[in-house]
């Protein structure tokens, strides 16, 4: 029997080593919830200042090289699977319409109607006004339904139509709420307007989770995504998610990586675990599978479901399942196979 | 507050199927000879050795022993092509010789990092965008400098030395016959090169190439053996020059030989460098570079960031961090595509890498080692960070050549040059802290020549790699790599 | 053709933004052999053609700049492997052009390639040249790096039509500029056939830019172009050169007129389209 660590050539070492725990290869979650009570600005500028940076080389270097692992086989299948169940299908545009609406629910709930193994996704995502439709289509299904809110996606209404915006999205029967931070508090330092506006949607929301969109494509700078994530999830998230998809830059992998982390250190220090949502810009079951690759090697496996981690995409789906047909039938198929929702 | 109990969040619970990449792409001969004047020979003697493969044992391919009688017939075919044929080459068409020799590396990337994977037992991921890609741009950026060396800065119409004798470790088997090959080409010279006896294919493999460029017959002769091959070609009389990379003993050694001598000398040897962490380090992007730093290429890099000098209020937090990291590196397979850490390259090396950590538990050390599986066959090393480690220790001073890392702390950024110093070494050392004027201050202190700041392991054609003191002298890379195949 | 069979006769356009449109004033010009013989109806570039080539030159300059240095020599030793490959085609066009035989318009051609082969080598070598850490008094690291001058408005020589262009054309591009490029007036077909090459050698779009037609008036547009940074005046006649030169002035360009003996191996055409960037940075703990 060999023992751990040297190879089978010869004699071995018999001095003893510090094993290595389970403890030592995990993200150990904090036993008890220890999040702090944030009093006023200073005190969360403090916290933030203390946060350490992220060097942008490095980090992108990290995410291009987890971009290299191959996945294939039954892992590919497998994480497929999981992209699916993690996606909030979604469609966000003036012309939306309540057949509109009809049509992406039942899809949701049934992505392929000839193959019921599939799972369905995590949820829809629509205008709050739009949610009462999606309400009536999904039922009490497993489905959630998730509206956007607190004028998406600039943010550039006052607090007050902000929280009505909310208030209103949650009577009409949304589980989930994905706001938008105040970028322009954000960028002009008044990050304690941001958190408190995060507190102030949380309580609006009541049961429904919530989910705090940081629109990293305008925050830039990884350092600034860093401490938007710190202050969204001290202010209350449930999830912190990258982008409204309406700008030029959404969601990177070096992003995710990044807001990955935060969630990281947080439960390690803090507690709660904080769910990442990307969106924007995922197109394809490689792109997808290449954040499930960041989310396994960060995080690991708790948030590897979609309670703690989602795809907000529309046309990503239809990708999905041309890949788990391709899988099994072993051959390229056509993107006609499935329905053009 | 509650307890939660919550269990913890296991990383990699996704597991990767695997991915192998396939050997048969290497399109691997039985056999190969010797390149001497353009074309495969025996060795005289008709002697011959395997090459094997550290990953699981098998023979690879066989090849050469060259006598002192074989690299003669190397070194008196590189003296008439330099005479009759290389000297009277302009640069303009040295410098387009080169050109096709990097592109024909580019076009069979592949196979070669195929060769190189199996053959050193570097994961292939490594080979493929490491390596073959870095082999590559440095035959670009010197044939660049072939036809322009009146700018080099060494005066007008510098000249080349003649017949250089060049000798390869095992660690990088392409990438150095790159560094030696490239820009003594670009400079004019001829060449005797001799690759690394456990790791001779990649080398053979480019003597193909040189025959598809159509190099004239001479230019460049590969001769494979052991340290006695490499003894005769550092002994020749009709050499001029003679560039080694190695180990500090055999660069002593050579230097101790070739002191009487009229040939020029440069020697890139051990080290033993230096991974500062200050307290402001970027943390994530740190740990990544301190994993690079020691386990990319299995630490056998002789500017491996084999000590950890860390800071001594974030020592605790950074060794938890770093452990958990080790734990995620995937050791196996060298083909696999998700190898992070491959086969240490033979049962020698093997042996001295235990040898030392034996060592360095007995000093009274914290050892952890990953609990990865190693495979049943081949040479393999799981691995390892020492905490604990104390200045004086062997394994702060001596180099393992392998995945082991030495943790030692300071307190000012004084005592982290003073301690970065303190070795006989001096060839690279890294830098973390986002205070650039800091950084600055201590990369201008340390007598390494080449400082890394926030990141680890980076090369590139251009930028001089070289070290100090018992690292050696001389540098290759950039235009100051030109001084070592020029008279001037 | 000896065997009655008509050959598909080449249009050739300009080159803007990676596309070949035609002059957006319709004209085209006749351009004859230099024994006299019809070559082609090549397109009379106007000053709006000159502004849209320099708008995409300006479009193209930050993305070429940022580019490795290692990518922009691959790509431009790539355009000599395009020439290398239609050699025959450029050494045709050479000897109608410059009234040369066979075995001279060869001959142009392989120098013309060789250029090319070492400019390709300059890209990532000129900031080691140029560049330079500076031993200021004091406890700082001070270092000098070239960078591009930005958009490089190019007259190129009137006579010698390959190798001239060449020169005028690559230097400024592989120390970081775009370029906008006058080709010859009288024997335009060789730069024309080089820009061709360039869609083939993944020179991104903007990067060059080609426009035909009367040198002396496109000059003055150029030179009179505020957003142009640089200005070759080589293939301006002398006595137009001054005025010319003075136009450029009034945005404070730098203008390049080449020596009359200037040797081939000179980096003055590299050093007159960069600046020197200087950096200071404290050292202290």
């Amino acid at each position: 029997m060999t023992p751990r660590g040297v190879a089978s050539v010869d004699q071995v070492s018999t001095a003893p080593l510090r094993l290595v725990t389970e403890q030592d290869r995990s993200v150990q979650i904090a036993a008890t919830l220890a999040v702090p009570t944030i009093e006023s600005e200073a005190q969360l500028k403090a916290l933030l200042t203390s946060l350490s940076g992220v060097d942008a080389v490095g980090a992108e270097a990290r995410a291009a090289k987890l971009s290299t692992r191959s996945i294939k086989k039954s892992t590919k299948l497998a994480a497929i699977e999981m992209a699916i169940s993690m996606v909030d299908l979604t469609t966000l545009e003036g012309a939306d319409t309540p057949g509109r609406v009809a049509s992406l629910c039942t899809k949701a709930l049934r992505p392929d109607p000839r193959d019921l193994t599939i799972p369905s996704v995590a949820a829809v995502c629509v205008y709050p006004d739009l949610v009462a439709h999606a309400r009536a289509v999904l039922g009490s299904s497993p489905v959630a339904v998730a509206s956007v809110a607190t004028s998406f996606p600039s943010g550039r209404a006052s607090l007050q139509v902000k929280l009505m915006d909310v208030r209103e999205a949650v009577s009409a029967g949304a589980d989930e709420i994905d706001m938008v931070i105040d970028r322009g508090a954000f960028l002009s330092g008044r990050i304690g307007q941001v958190f408190d506006e995060v507190v102030a949607v949380k309580e609006a929301c009541g049961d429904a989770r919530l989910k705090v969109i940081l629109e990293t494509g305008e925050l830039v700078t990884y350092d600034n995504v860093r401490r938007a994530s710190w202050i969204a999830m001290l202010g209350g998230a449930d999830f912190i998610k990258t982008s409204t998809g309406k700008v030029t830059v959404n969601a990177t992998l070096p992003v995710a990586l990044v807001m990955l982390e935060a969630v990281r250190d947080f439960a390690e220090t803090a507690g709660p675990t904080i769910g990442v949502k990307v969106a924007g810009g995922i197109r394809t079951t490689k792109d997808a599978i290449r954040y499930l690759v960041v989310v396994n090697e960060t995080v690991g496996s708790t948030w590897l479901t979609p309670n703690l981690f989602r795809f907000g995409a529309s046309s990503l789906l239809n990708d999905l399942l041309m890949q788990r047909l391709k899988q099994q039938r072993g051959a390229y198929v056509r993107a006609d196979e499935f329905s053009a929702d | 507050m509650s307890d939660r109990r919550l269990a913890n969040s296991q990383l990699g619970s996704l597991e990767y199927d695997p991915a192998p990449e396939s050997a048969t792409i290497a399109k691997l001969k039985p056999s190969y000879g010797l390149f001497i004047d353009g074309e495969f020979r025996e060795a005289e003697s008709d002697a011959r050795f395997t090459t094997v493969n550290p990953a699981n044992e098998e023979a690879l391919s066989m090849v050469a022993q060259a006598s002192a009688a074989d690299v003669d017939r190397a070194v008196v075919s590189a003296r008439r092509a330099y005479d009759k044929v290389w000297s009277k080459t302009t640069g303009a068409q040295r410098s387009k010789y080169l050109f096709r020799i990097a592109r024909l590396i580019q076009e069979r990337s592949r196979e070669l990092a195929v060769i190189e994977t199996l053959d050193n037992g570097k994961p292939i991921r490594e080979s493929r965008d490491v390596d073959i890609p870095l082999a590559a741009a440095h035959f670009f950026y010197y044939a660049g400098w072939a036809d322009k060396l009146d700018h080099a800065g060494f005066g007008v119409n510098p000249q080349p030395l003649g017949v250089a004798g060049q000798i390869i470790p095992w660690n990088f088997p392409l990438l150095m016959a790159a560094w030696k090959l490239a820009p003594a080409l670009a400079a004019g010279n001829t060449c005797v090169l001799k690759p690394a006896e456990t790791t001779p294919l990649s080398a053979l493999v480019l003597a193909e190439i040189l025959e598809q460029a159509e190099l004239p017959p001479g230019v460049v002769n590969i001769v494979t053996g052991d340290g006695s091959t490499g003894a005769a070609l550092v002994e020749h009389l009709d050499v001029d020059k003679i560039a080694f990379t190695g180990s500090t003993e055999v660069g002593r050694m050579i230097q101790q030989r070739t002191a009487a001598s009229h040939k020029h000398l440069t020697l890139e040897l051990g080290g033993k460098g230096a991974n500062i962490v200050f307290d402001d380090a970027p943390i994530d992007e740190m740990i990544e570079g301190i994993i690079d730093g020691i386990f990319f290429n299995q630490g056998h890099v002789c500017c491996a960031g084999s000590r950890l000098l860390v800071q001594e209020s974030v020592a605790d937090e950074v060794l938890r961090r770093l452990v958990r990291r080790v734990e995620q590196l995937r050791v196996g397979d060298p083909l696999d595509k998700n190898t992070d850490v491959g086969a240490i390259n033979s049962a020698a090396q093997l042996l001295r890498i235990r040898e030392l950590t034996d060592f360095g538990e007995s000093e009274g050390a914290t050892r952890y080692t990953s609990s990865c599986e190693l495979p049943q066959k081949g040479y393999w090393f799981a691995p390892t960070v020492f905490a604990d480690v104390s200045q004086s220790h062997r394994i702060a001073r001596e180099e393992i050549f392998g995945p082991v890392l030495s943790v030692l702390t300071f307190r000012t950024p004084e005592e982290a040059v003073t301690k970065a110093n303190n070795t006989k070494y001096g060839l690279a050392c890294g830098v973390w802290s986002e205070k650039g004027s800091r950084t600055l201050w201590v990369a201008e202190r340390l007598r390494a020549g080449v400082v890394w700041a926030n990141t680890y392991n980076r090369f590139d054609p251009t930028s001089p790699f070289g070290g100090m003191r018992e690292s050696g002298f001389g540098r290759e890379g950039g235009r100051h790599g030109l001084e070592a195949y020029l008279n001037v | 053709m000896s065997d009655g069979r008509l050959d598909v006769r080449k249009t050739y356009k300009l080159l803007i933004n990676g596309s070949f449109p035609r002059s957006e004033s319709g004209r085209s010009y006749e351009v004859t052999s230099a024994k006299g013989a019809f070559l082609a109806n090549v397109a009379q570039g106007s000053r709006k053609d000159v502004r849209d080539a320099v708008t995409a030159a300006r479009g193209a300059q930050a993305k070429w700049w940022n580019a490795t240095a290692y990518n922009r020599g691959q790509v431009i030793y790539r355009l000599a492997e395009m020439a290398e490959s239609r050699r025959d085609e450029l050494a045709e066009h050479v000897a109608l052009c410059e009234g040369v035989n066979a075995r001279t318009s060869q001959k142009t051609v392989s120098s013309s390639i060789d250029r090319m082969v070492w400019y390709a080598g300059w890209t990532d070598k000129i900031a080691q040249v140029l560049g330079a850490t500076n031993p200021v008094a004091g406890p700082f690291f001070n270092f000098s790096i070239p960078v591009p001058s930005g958009v490089v408005g190019v007259v190129c020589a009137q006579d010698s039509s390959l190798e001239g262009f060449v020169d005028a054309v690559l230097a400024p591009l592989c120390v970081g500029n775009t370029v906008v490029a006058l080709a010859s007036e009288r024997r335009p077909t060789p730069g024309v056939l080089l820009g061709e090459m360039t869609s083939s050698s993944d020179f991104p779009a903007g990067v060059l830019n080609i426009v035909t037609g009367l040198s002396d008036e496109l000059a003055s547009v150029l030179a009179s172009h505020e957003d142009v940074d640089g200005l070759d005046l080589s293939g301006v006649t002398s006595a137009d050169a001054d005025g010319i030169a003075a136009l450029g002035a009034g945005s404070i360009k730098r203008i390049y007129r080449p020596h009359a003996t200037e040797s081939v191996s000179s980096l003055r055409r590299l050093r007159a389209f960069v600046e020197t960037s200087t950096v200071w940075h404290t050292i202290g703990q």
